[in-house]
């Protein structure tokens, strides 16, 4: 008792099997009151089987979870008052209100009768408790993202909860609102709670958290203060042996990279180089590739107002602001997939037409869409169904395709993104995180595209698998003399960009034309301050 | 978000008394407006159709003297009663994200085999002559037991509830058929018809009855937990696991409720008609009425979406309609067109008032 905290949670020699694939092997992890651990590790190395059995969702083949030393009752459903998670995918219902979802299955009342306005109430006083401003009897469907996630954390601090698992958190928020996270955060930490903070984003992990573990394989290969590490040393315990050079503009030329790569073709990235001028496609010709003007667009939430672009062949220009400064709505506009209010997407010298996505595919407008769950990809077709979804007319004889020709088709763009499957046959739904997005990208690339949308392209993939990918669009965009529209609100991604334009509040507030750039300075751009060179 | 939280309580208050939809001219404007203004459309997409409801009865009572009188009025509801019960019980199972085709049938069914063990031979029953008070019991466990099968095998069996419930509607409905021989029951103890028959006064026992169901499953789904886990359940499957509810016992017991409503609707039809005919339920298709009821109400096909006064308006809305052109004495022909051509506009109507989320 006295001579070390108690962890609030505390996972002891955790195994987990599926069928014959072990997902974690022997995982001991704590959580200290007060404390934020950053949890990271690629795409399949264990994190969300942990965090499953950490909330109670499965149990574990081997292995305790102990709460504030003792063993975790065998009824999970009584763990909701000492460890809460707030998922990845939204756990609200978007049909009730604020104070139901923060109550859902617990709401507060006489003979299971609900007392909605002692539930509005203790609603409210939590809200109010740690600052939050949302309206406690809103629907959940009217709330913006990251409002939603507020109400997750509320549930979790309104049942008492004094162990947090926050699993991706930042993925679907923008930059204000994360800095808005951390702030809550590192509240909920002064008072006392424990956090189990899971993420992609590394600088996050050093921005917020105290110390670090890392899974791979399922193991807990290191676990320490981030007092002593550095970014290259997480990335080291993530990806084993090989190091991965954190960002492929960081290092012109080739990088020593060790031949023992798990994917022989990962040895090709960071051989490309996005350093400017090495393809410098402006320099050998004036022509434009893609000439926006005047697009102007009032809807809900976003809005253009006259935004005019050029784009050159070969030019690979990134689009940055903040959510609702109209960056991922005018990649929109440009891939067909949105119309614009007025304005006009000139490719080359053709006119698309507006909002037409079939007409900018023709004309050579490969597009990789935001959501892509949503938009990405059939999870039940194959892999090279889906590949070759956006070609089939080229492969098609009298409207008939065979599957052969498909993965002949697929073959060398899946090959070439390392995708990982069981074979091209594969429905898509079964693949991973990282390994449907890059089906996404190969779909875009299949059609040879004069120019490629690419619309926040690495989300939710890990750090190793981002450099893949944005390493291959690279290519593609330097092969071909394409060019690439790349619209994020990653700053990592934009590094291989040759131009950055920033959009504000709907209009072009400046525009970055020497890389590397400066990621101070983009930042405070997308926030309207400061002029740029 | 640091502001104090004296605001954060002050406009709410307000609206919790539930005056008006006009924003309060508040020194707190900005989140007294949204949140009353929210209050107001929710409350518009509950009474979406009160309105159209306006409407018809005006034009009913221009074009027909006959239309607002008290016998006919009584008449609809006496109609709309059995029809209106299968409703509740349709949109509680639509609530959750699912759907019974087979509440047509059991409709059917479960009145038909109570007729047929209380009713003498002579009268087409079996010659049990079954206390006609057991065979209410009966009817009623009939009902559960088609509930707790459907149930069974959508949610634990992962079945499609589509097909499962398609499946058990003909099946039902041949066993109705087949235990009569294609009889219709008749000649039963008052008791067994009092529901569909009697009248406090001037008003049909069965209108009383169903008006009650109506209120009673409302308060239920607004108050009730298991009324908010139905919802929970519909809006957001994982996220209501995920909160510790017992998700399957919420849907199955909601698959049973669904069905033993629909066994009383049956009740009260065999009662107003004083017989049960073959074709109760499934032979006369009103699973295609009782959707579009609770469809024009606001009830979503997607789960998690509507409530009882939107249900209550939809089965009204519907029973008017009929009942005029009843009156009017359309050409007999062409009634089901017209009827069906009335539902396409009812349902246009209500998405274009309710907006978005409705009569999807």
């Amino acid at each position: 008792m006295t001579e070390a905290i108690i962890p609030a949670v505390e996972a002891a020699g955790i195994h987990k099997r599926f069928g014959s694939t072990y997902a974690l092997r022997g995982v001991d992890l704590s959580l200290l009151p007060g404390h934020c651990l950053g949890l990271v590790g690629r795409n399949g190395a264990g994190k969300s089987t942990l965090v499953s059995i950490l909330s109670g969702i499965l149990s574990p083949d081997a292995g305790q979870v102990r709460f504030d030393g003792q063993p975790a009752p065998s009824d999970t459903t009584g763990w909701s008052g000492r460890i809460a998670t707030v998922f990845q995918h939204s756990m609200v219902v978007p049909t009730l209100t604020v104070a139901e979802n923060v109550f859902l299955g617990s709401q507060p009342g006489r003979a299971g009768f609900v007392d909605w306005r002692a539930m509005r109430a203790r609603t409210r006083s939590v809200l109010a408790e740690w600052g939050f401003d949302v309206n406690a009897s809103a629907p959940c469907s009217s709330l913006t993202v990251e409002q939603r996630q507020i109400v997750e954390i509320v549930r979790a601090l309104a049942a008492g909860a004094r162990c947090l698992l926050l699993d991706e958190p930042t993925a679907a928020l923008e930059r204000g609102a994360v800095q808005r996270l951390f702030e809550r955060i590192r509240q909920l930490c002064q008072s006392g709670v424990a956090v189990l903070y899971i993420s992609h984003h590394l600088e996050e992990v050093f921005e917020i958290c105290t110390e670090a573990a890392v899974l791979r394989d399922g193991e807990l290969v290191l676990s320490a203060p981030l007092a002593g590490l550095s970014k290259d040393d997480l990335v080291a315990a993530m990806v084993g042996q090989i190091h991965y050079p954190e960002r492929p503009s960081a290092t012109p030329g080739p990088a020593p990279v060790s031949p023992s790569a798990a994917t022989p073709q990962a040895a090709a990235v960071p051989a490309v180089p996005s350093v400017p001028g090495a393809l410098d496609a402006p320099a050998a010709s004036h022509a434009v590739a893609l000439t926006v003007s005047g697009i102007t667009l009032d809807a809900p939430g976003t809005s253009l107002r006259g935004v005019s672009l050029v784009v050159r062949p070969g030019e690979r220009v990134g689009v940055t602001g903040l959510r609702g400064s109209g960056a991922t709505t005018l990649a929109r506009i440009v891939a067909g997939a949105v119309a614009p209010d007025a304005g006009t997407v000139l490719l080359g010298d053709r006119v698309l037409r507006p909002g037409n996505r079939a007409d900018a595919l023709r004309a050579g407008v490969g597009y990789i869409p935001e959501d892509r769950q949503a938009d990405g990809f059939v999870p039940l077709l194959s892999v090279a169904e889906n590949i070759t979804m956006a070609v089939v007319d080229r492969l098609a004889r009298f409207g008939f395709v065979s599957p052969r020709r498909r993965e002949t088709r697929a073959a060398p763009l899946a090959r070439r993104l390392s995708l990982v499957s069981a074979g091209l046959s594969q429905p898509v739904g079964e693949l991973s995180g990282g390994n449907q997005q890059k089906v996404t990208v190969a779909r875009a690339l299949a059609r040879d595209p004069k120019l490629i949308v690419a619309i926040t392209p690495t989300r939710g993939v890990d750090v190793a698998s981002k450099e893949l990918l944005l390493g291959e669009l690279d290519r593609a965009a330097s092969a071909a003399g394409a060019s690439l529209l790349l619209a994020t609100d990653e700053l990592d991604d934009l590094a291989i960009c040759d131009r950055v334009v920033v959009l504000v509040r709907g209009e072009i507030f400046t525009e970055f034309t020497d890389p590397p750039f400066d990621r101070e300075r983009l930042i405070a751009a997308t926030e309207g301050m400061g002029a740029a060179a | 978000m640091s502001e104090p939280e004296g605001r954060a309580t002050a406009p709410g208050r307000t609206q919790e008394r539930g005056t008006s939809d006009e924003a309060l001219p508040d020194l707190t404007g900005r989140q007294a407006g949204s949140r009353t203004s929210a209050a107001a459309i929710s409350w518009i997409r509950e009474a979406a159709l009160v309105p159209v409801l306006v409407v018809v009865l005006v034009v009913g009572a221009i074009l027909n003297s006959h239309f607002l009188t008290v016998s006919n009025i009584t008449g609809i509801g006496e109609q709309a009663s059995s029809l209106g019960v299968v409703v509740v019980g349709e949109s509680l199972i639509l609530l959750i994200g699912g759907m019974d085709l087979s509440l047509e049938s059991t409709y059917g069914l479960a009145p038909m085999i109570a007729a047929w063990l209380i009713v003498p031979v002579a009268s087409f029953g079996s010659g049990t002559m079954l206390n006609p008070y057991l065979g209410i019991l009966l009817l009623l466990a009939v009902g559960a037991v088609v509930g707790l099968v459907n149930g069974l095998l959508i949610i634990k069996g992962r079945l499609n509830g589509f097909i499962v419930t398609l499946g058990m509607t003909i099946l039902l409905a041949g066993i109705q058929n087949g235990i009569v021989k294609g009889q219709a029951p008749f000649n039963w103890p008052p008791a067994f018809g009092w529901l569909g028959s009697a009248n406090v006064g001037v008003v049909p026992v069965s209108f009383i009855v169903a008006a009650v169901i109506f209120v009673i499953t409302g308060l239920f789904l607004r108050y009730h937990r298991l009324g908010r886990a139905i919802y929970a359940v519909g809006g957001n499957l994982s996220a209501a696991r995920a909160a510790g509810l017992k998700v399957d016992r919420v849907r199955i017991g909601v698959y049973i409720a669904g069905s033993v409503l629909a066994a009383i609707g049956g009740l009260m039809e065999a009662g107003r008609v004083s017989s049960v005919a073959p074709t109760q339920g499934y032979g006369e298709g009103i699973i295609f009425t009782v959707f579009a009821a609770a469809v024009i109400g606001g009830v979503s096909l997607r789960g998690g979406r509507g409530n009882m006064v939107g249900a209550a308006s939809g089965v009204i809305l519907l029973g008017l309609v009929q009942n005029l052109l009843d009156l009017e004495n359309a050409p007999n022909y062409w009634i089901e067109a017209i009827e069906g051509g009335v539902i396409l506009f009812a349902l246009i109507l209500a998405r274009v008032i309710g907006g978005e989320a409705t009569a999807e």
